[in-house]
């Protein structure tokens, strides 16, 4: 079976807990706030003020650049406010604040179940009505999909990858698109590779989900889908990571940055995302909801919820049964990536795939003792880094041997620091010199 | 929600290795190497275990507390694994004071003047056995013959290669004296050679015994498939790699190979050779066990593959052509010395970079 060639972890899949449970539309909420940056790049440009009445579906902030995304409205109402608010993790950030009257939805938008499968637009059309939508990707690293899919002069797209692998624990959210959107997302497939004009496109997924393989591989064959091959892949954590799921899906391996996944002839687009695609350019429907999973060992009844951006996660943690009692820790994400919560009245935002509660002794750290040498991180590193070396010189600010031993390459998967017999916060201190490393050559460029 | 929220950086799962747990599986790895050696010499090596374990426990926390004044680190079981192994590459009978000693010199000189584990560069365990090996070699080279009763023989066996090395001086010297006669008289010279010294015979030694602990040796050199066994236990634990164990056993072996080509002979020797260096004077103690150690061994694999063909080189150079008869310690602890220039160089393969 297909994998990525260096490093990577086991780690156990908790899949378990919400796999089981189809995707139950969340009720709609009274209120919603939105955040201006659920992306990478330029935060967007708010286009209502307060007391403005606005519809489902319609565009309140626009794409501030070329690389920012487009907001529109996930409910229909008064706007309250366009102030900063705490976001999940408490630090202030330019929300649009919604109070719900109805569900009334912009004019245009296909809001039938009907599956439309022809598409003759040309490459330019489908990237402009995805980039209308307001798409990034949903895996969580929020990079605007028309960015990725805008080929720059000089490189040539070969193969699309659909990132089906979910190999963050706990989360299902993916695994249920493929299930039970299984027909959206194959045609959101052949959407992408005439937008790209590739010959190719393959859908990796991880082992643990057969029965997705199954089901995304009797759907190809049945709708007709030309060059798509869906491809099982190892279960081994990091396989998800762009570059990781690249090299085992095509053997290629992206080199150091700023090398991009284009310089190997690939664009990558997550399983949600793709769903996103196929619904902006066949039904004309922005991004304005997505499945969250809500996960955990102790939360009553795990669920996989349909819900609109903009909803507070204590509603949807509420929805699957309230938090356990004690110590938890919230994450927005999964627990090898994801970010702890602060806030739990923070809004579901685009990147936001599930909401891991990890509680009990596993919501506290494990205690920190020496270091002893045992080369796990290693070769558990699937960058080829050595975590243990660039965490100590990180620990003592020796910048310019961190940057010479490659720190920038870091994805920050936590591999090294899950493995670490003696518990320590390995990648806490990668960040901090990544951070100040990426800050460094910044400034030197700027010099120039 | 009125819970305690935590909060920190990913990632928030940890896997379920420690420090400790990895020390305990190396302790239930040398298991079978223990049962086998009470088996072999009887409940003295009980004692000597105890000694060993008991005095590298005392001075670590000793250490700790009075003068590196830290957090007591007793109960990573480190101290006790280096206790264990130092234990194991001592022969029954030594006095308990020497054993002390080599505790002492394994935990204050060779461990904790570096500040403790992960910080030595040397293999503590190790360090102690040479030693005492120079401070006490009579006490530490009279090894007793092992009886299967459990019964210890006043007898002084040697250890096959010592046995082998003896055999192989005593051959060199008969060949030169053979040689001197020739050279004084022409003739009668043949019939003397009729009665010749024969080399150590190879092929005739019992490698069954030597597989099962029926060999003299340290208490815990003599059973190389119990060793296996646990070495199988710590490779399926993930405590280490095969990498190291089997390019230092790997290097010996075919060392010992192209020796035995160059001795020409009998062909008998092309597998008895090896397979007797193998077998022989902790080979296998050492490469799974003594040059595994983390803090002293190199960080990547290339490294550690390096590191092994080091190991074993030397080990054989030792052993074929050194004053010693046993040269894995020495080979391992030199290798130690070029563990931080093999961190430095050799470096794991960077993603995307071909």
């Amino acid at each position: 079976m297909k994998t990525f060639p260096i490093g990577g972890i086991h780690p156990s899949d908790e899949k378990k807990w919400s796999k089981g449970s189809a995707v139950e539309t969340m009720p709609l909420p009274d209120t919603v706030t939105i955040p201006l940056s659920q992306h990478i790049g330029a935060p967007a440009v708010a286009k209502v003020a307060k007391g403005d009445k606005v519809l489902t579906g319609q565009l309140i902030a626009e794409a501030a650049s070329f690389m920012s995304a487009n907001i529109h409205s996930p409910i229909s109402g008064t706007v309250k406010s366009v102030d900063m608010l705490p976001n999940a993790q408490g630090l202030r950030q330019m929300m649009i604040t919604i109070v719900r009257e109805g569900d009334e939805w912009v004019e245009g938008i296909d809001r039938s179940t009907e599956l439309v499968r022809e598409c003759d637009l040309t490459p330019a059309e489908i990237i402009e009505r995805i980039k209308n939508a307001g798409i990034v990707g949903m895996g969580g690293a929020t990079f605007p999909t028309h960015v990725k899919l805008s080929v720059p002069a000089g490189k040539k797209a070969e193969c699309l990858i659909i990132n089906g692998v979910e190999c963050e624990p706990y989360l299902t959210s993916d695994y249920r698109t493929m299930l039970e959107f299984g027909e959206r997302l194959v045609v959101g497939t052949t959407i992408l590779k005439r937008a790209l004009g590739v010959e190719k496109a393959f859908i990796g997924v991880e082992n643990n989900k057969p029965d997705a393989v199954a089901h995304l591989r009797e759907l190809v064959a049945s709708m007709g889908a030309e060059g798509v091959t869906v491809v099982p892949l190892k279960v081994r954590y990091p396989q998800g990571g762009e570059k990781q799921l690249i090299a085992a899906v095509t053997g290629r391996q992206v080199p150091p940055p700023p090398a991009l996944p284009i310089d190997v002839g690939a664009v990558v687009c997550n399983a949600s995302t793709t769903v996103a695609v196929y619904d902006a350019v066949q039904k004309n429907k922005p991004l304005i909801e997505r499945v969250v999973t809500v996960t955990g060992k102790q939360v009553a009844s795990p669920k996989n919820l349909l819900a609109r951006m903009g909803t507070p996660i204590s509603s949807l943690v509420a929805f699957a049964g309230g938090l356990p009692e004690g110590d938890v820790k919230v994450l927005n994400g999964g627990p090898m990536m994801g970010r702890a919560m602060v806030n739990p009245d923070a809004p579901v935002t685009k990147g936001c795939s599930g909401i891991t509660v990890i509680s009990g002794a596993e919501a506290h750290r494990v205690k920190e003792s020496a270091c002893i040498k045992c080369a796990k991180c290693v070769s558990a590193c699937p960058m080829g880094l050595e975590p243990y070396f660039l965490s100590k010189l990180s620990r003592k600010k020796a910048w310019d041997v961190v940057e010479a031993h490659n720190v920038t390459d870091c994805i920050e998967c936590g591999s090294c620091q899950y493995t670490c017999p003696a518990g320590l916060p390995l990648l806490d201190y990668i960040r901090l010199g990544k951070q100040t490393v990426m800050g460094i050559i910044r400034a030197r460029a700027a010099k120039k | 929600m009125a819970n305690k929220f935590f909060v920190s950086p990913s990632p928030h799962i940890h896997g379920a290795q420690s420090t400790q747990k990895i020390m305990a599986d190396v302790i239930i790895a040398l298991l079978p190497a223990f049962c086998v050696s009470v088996a072999v010499y009887g409940w003295g090596v009980l004692a000597l275990m105890a000694i060993s374990i008991a005095s590298c426990v005392l001075f670590e926390y000793l250490i700790q507390k009075f003068f590196i004044k830290g957090e007591c680190t007793v109960g990573n079981l480190s101290a006790v694994v280096t206790g264990l192994l130092l234990a194991f590459n001592l022969p029954l009978g030594i006095k308990w004071w020497i054993v002390v000693i080599g505790a002492f010199v394994a935990i204050a000189i060779a461990k904790m003047t570096f500040g403790g584990l992960g910080k030595n560069p040397f293999n503590p365990a190790l360090v102690g056995r040479v030693f005492l090996l120079v401070a006490y070699p009579a006490q530490m080279t009279s090894f007793p013959a092992p009886t299967v009763e459990g019964f210890v023989d006043a007898y002084s066996g040697a250890t096959p290669l010592a046995a082998a090395k003896a055999a192989a001086k005593k051959f060199a010297e008969h060949a030169s004296e053979v040689a001197d006669k020739a050279a004084d008289a022409a003739s009668g010279a043949t019939a003397a050679t009729a009665e010749a010294v024969k080399d150590f015979d190879y092929a005739s030694v019992d490698f069954t015994g030597m597989l099962t602990g029926a060999m003299s040796g340290s208490v815990g050199e003599i059973a190389t498939l119990a060793l296996l066994l646990g070495f199988v236990y710590l490779l399926w634990q993930k405590v280490i790699t095969w990498h190291i164990p089997v390019a230092v056993l790997g290097t010996m072996g075919v060392f010992a190979f192209v020796v035995a080509l160059c001795k020409g002979g009998d062909a008998s020797l092309l597998w008895s050779f090896p397979l007797f260096h193998l077998l022989a004077g902790g080979a296998v103690l050492g490469a799974v066990y003594m040059a595994t150690d983390y803090s002293t061994s190199p960080m990547t694999v290339r490294g550690m593959v390096i590191y092994g063909i080091g190991i074993g080189v030397i080990t054989m150079c030792i052993r074929l052509w050194g004053a010693y008869p046993e040269g894995m310690s020495f080979a391992i602890l030199i290798m130690n010395s070029v563990v931080p220039l093999l961190n430095k160089y050799v470096k794991p393969k960077r993603f995307g970079v071909k």
